[in-house]
């Protein structure tokens, strides 16, 4: 009998590419032969926009870099600025940016944990885990005004401080958690199912995951213990106990539930910024019209995804002369095509789904 | 009520005769009678699964659900009926167009044709055959065909991945399905389906048989292309399947017809091992058509049960679940069952 392979189109019109990611695989039956990425369908010419831009008005554009971790990505740039320009950040801006910034990893996390049940299958765990990521976005929208494109930080500080009764509603959400955790385990990560959908399959070596210079949860879940909270400390991480949850096998249930671990790590610097929240200031004195010196500077957060780092080259004028950011999710899917070659196509699912991408971020 | 239905068939009959009409005539139009009225049981019910599948997920989600069109949103289906009613019907190039367009149609015979031989109640069967169980197997596997035939003709990548796991499953799941019936069949000794009711008139066989129970209602899940085993419309890695280009009508048929087998897989279920419509603790003052119904409905209660809680089987993991343990179960079984039944023939022990 005479057989043929065949070459099918997943995306950039697919329910699960999470978003316009395209990949075009050649299958064997259902076992993936060769694979073929094509990202772009998303690309804003972000960078390029931004040479037109005054340093302020950057911002909003960061937003919709991963438009799920929004608030992280505020931090990335201001970090930058904050580098480039040599600006202390007051106490209070900085435990705000920590509870925000953690709320906001939180968040993100939600919705990867929520689209990975999807992605093998399970509608309800999707539902929960939306169910409280929407108080999350409550407390963004307290803060900010808007949901997923909150544009909150402010070079040297915050927009503005926190309003009447967010600290009680934070505290409210962070002593839920674990409960929401505890039901996202008995119904996903429990599950026997899902459990063979998942463990063992594309598994990831420390040496492999350093060599594709990834990043955050996948690189930790294959047992590389690297997270720049605790490796390079920025902001003022240094000053938290908190733990980095690593994995052991890189497997796809490792990737998968590292960030359901890391979610309770995250709920606990929450808590100790709560407690050590202190009164003042949450800008720092900077000029109106901002002109940075000429120069250049690079700074790295740890975002929800991997490393985010902002590279800023300023000519002395109020526009950047060139902004370029390094995108986790992208840098991570530089892994992709050789991962899921001699997996299964509902495999392939369920792969892209353990990696976590957000097509605005890997576009740019 | 116990006799409502029969009694109304045989009010039909007298009439006709009275009026003097050939007893061709009469037969004729009393079997039309009986037709029309499963098929308007079957679509009823079938619109009430959907409904009731979106409430059941909706609570299982905590959500409300549909609760706008009708009281607690009860003609929502109608109303996405009409909808789908409206719309246009897109056949894509290069396709086989009477096929294309025949698969949707020819999708509700096979439940349709099953509903002959079902007891709905005490006295209430169309036709009573002597192999109700084995007529009951042969045309329920049939659907497979037509949802083959609706996977090739759409000349999609996506709907061809979903035919071969249609067929991949759908035979597969057939073995144990029949290995678990024929426990069911070697204890009563007959396959006349309201002879296997009335057999269960002092034990319900899910006590005598539970693995056999277990293995039909896995594999019956397997057969209506349900989650766990929804491999053939696969939402998140094949989109819907055999079902990918159809649009409007098409695919609600489609959609409605997967009822139709939910309702009659949960129907064999209560029928073979829930006793049928047998009313339990001598509760006989219920009718026992109604008996049928709540109990079809506990199984399709469960099945919608495992569908919102359970993610979705790899198609390599569901064809070795089948085969080394499904099938090897169904074996061990019906060799226990037949050494069971022999022992308490002959040694009366």
């Amino acid at each position: 009998m005479k057989t043929q392979e065949m070459l099918i189109n997943v995306g950039p019109q697919h329910p699960s590419t999470h978003g316009v990611f395209r990949v075009v695989l050649t299958l064997d039956g259902e076992t993936v032969v060769k694979a073929n990425s094509v990202p772009g369908y998303l690309h804003r010419g972000i960078e390029k926009i931004l040479e037109s831009r005054t340093y302020p008005q950057v911002l909003p554009y960061t937003d919709r870099l991963d438009y799920l971790a929004g608030l992280l990505m505020n931090w990335g740039y201001v970090n930058a600025m904050e580098e480039l320009m040599d600006t202390e950040v007051p106490e209070r801006a900085e435990h705000i940016r920590v509870i925000m910034g953690e709320l906001q990893r939180i968040a993100s996390h939600l919705v990867a944990t929520a689209a990975y049940s999807g992605d093998v299958g399970g509608l309800t765990g999707f539902i929960y885990c939306f169910r409280d990521r929407e108080d999350i976005m409550d407390m963004i929208e307290m803060v900010s005004g808007a949901r997923l494109t909150p544009s909150y930080m402010r070079i040297g500080g915050v927009a503005a401080d926190l309003p009447d009764g967010f600290l009680e509603k934070c505290q409210k959400f962070i002593d839920y958690l674990p409960t929401a955790i505890e039901e996202y385990n008995g119904l996903i990560t429990g599950n026997e199912i899902f459990q063979h959908r998942t463990k063992k399959v594309a598994p990831i070596t420390a040496e492999r995951a350093i060599n594709m210079s990834l990043s955050g949860p996948i690189l930790r879940a294959s047992g590389v213990n690297y997270d720049l909270r605790k490796a390079r400390p920025y902001s003022i991480y240094d000053r938290f106990e908190f733990d980095v949850p690593l994995g052991s096998n890189g497997d796809c249930f490792d990737r998968f539930y590292l960030r359901v671990l890391e979610m309770t790590e995250s709920a606990r610097i929450i808590r100790q910024a709560l407690d050590k929240l202190p009164d003042g200031p949450i800008n720092a004195k900077v000029p109106k019209i901002i002109k940075p010196a000429v120069g250049e500077a690079y700074a790295e957060i740890e975002s929800s995804k991997g490393i985010m780092g902002v590279y800023v080259v300023s000519d002395g004028s109020t526009k950047p002369y060139r902004i370029h950011f390094r995108r986790p999710s992208f840098i991570n899917l530089g892994h992709f095509d050789e991962l899921i070659q001699g997996w299964k196509i509902a495999d392939v699912i369920a792969i892209l789904g353990s990696f976590d991408i957000v097509l605005g971020e890997v576009d740019c | 009520m116990e006799n409502i239905f029969v009694n109304a068939a045989g009010g039909i009959r007298n009439l006709l005769e009275s009026a003097g009409l050939p007893s061709l005539v009469v037969d004729i139009s009393i079997m039309t009678t009986i037709f029309v009225a499963i098929l308007v049981f079957v679509l009823l019910n079938v619109l009430w699964l959907v409904y009731m599948e979106r409430k059941v997920s909706a609570y299982i989600q905590c959500r409300i659900g549909p609760n706008r069109v009708g009281p607690m949103g009860i003609f929502q289906t109608i109303a996405d009926t009409v909808k789908l009613i409206s719309k246009e019907i897109i056949i894509p190039k290069n396709t086989n167009k009477k096929l294309f367009l025949l698969a949707p149609v020819m999708i509700f015979m096979p439940p349709m044709a099953v509903f002959a031989v079902t007891p709905f109640g005490k006295g209430m069967v169309a036709l009573d055959l002597n192999i109700g169980v084995y007529y009951f197997v042969a045309l329920a596997s049939l659907s497979t065909v037509v949802i083959w035939m609706a996977g090739w003709t759409s000349n999609n990548k996506y709907s061809l991945l979903g035919s071969m796991r249609v067929v991949a499953q759908m035979v597969s799941y057939e073995v144990p399905l029949l290995l678990s019936i024929v426990g069911v069949v070697l204890l009563t000794g007959t396959m006349n389906l309201t002879g296997i009711i009335t057999a269960q008139q002092s034990v319900w066989m899910i006590f005598l048989q539970p693995v056999a129970f277990l293995i039909y209602l896995i594999a019956a899940v397997a057969e209506t292309n349900r989650t766990p085993f929804d491999l053939v419309e696969g939402e998140s890695e094949i989109i819907t399947g055999p079902f990918t280009e159809y649009s409007g009508m098409g695919f609600a048929f489609f959609f409605l017809a997967e009822y139709a087998n939910v309702l009659l897989v949960s129907m064999l279920a209560s029928i073979l091992f829930l006793g049928g419509w047998l009313a339990p603790f001598g509760l006989t003052f219920i009718p026992s058509w109604i008996w049928l119904l709540l109990k079809v409905y506990l199984v399709i209660f469960l099945l919608m049960w495992f569908r919102w809680t359970y993610p979705r089987t790899r198609i390599d993991q569901m064809m070795a679940f089948c085969w080394k343990v499904l099938v090897p179960l169904a074996i061990v079984n019906i060799f226990v069952t037949g050494i069971g039944k022999y022992l308490y023939e002959s040694v009366r022990w």
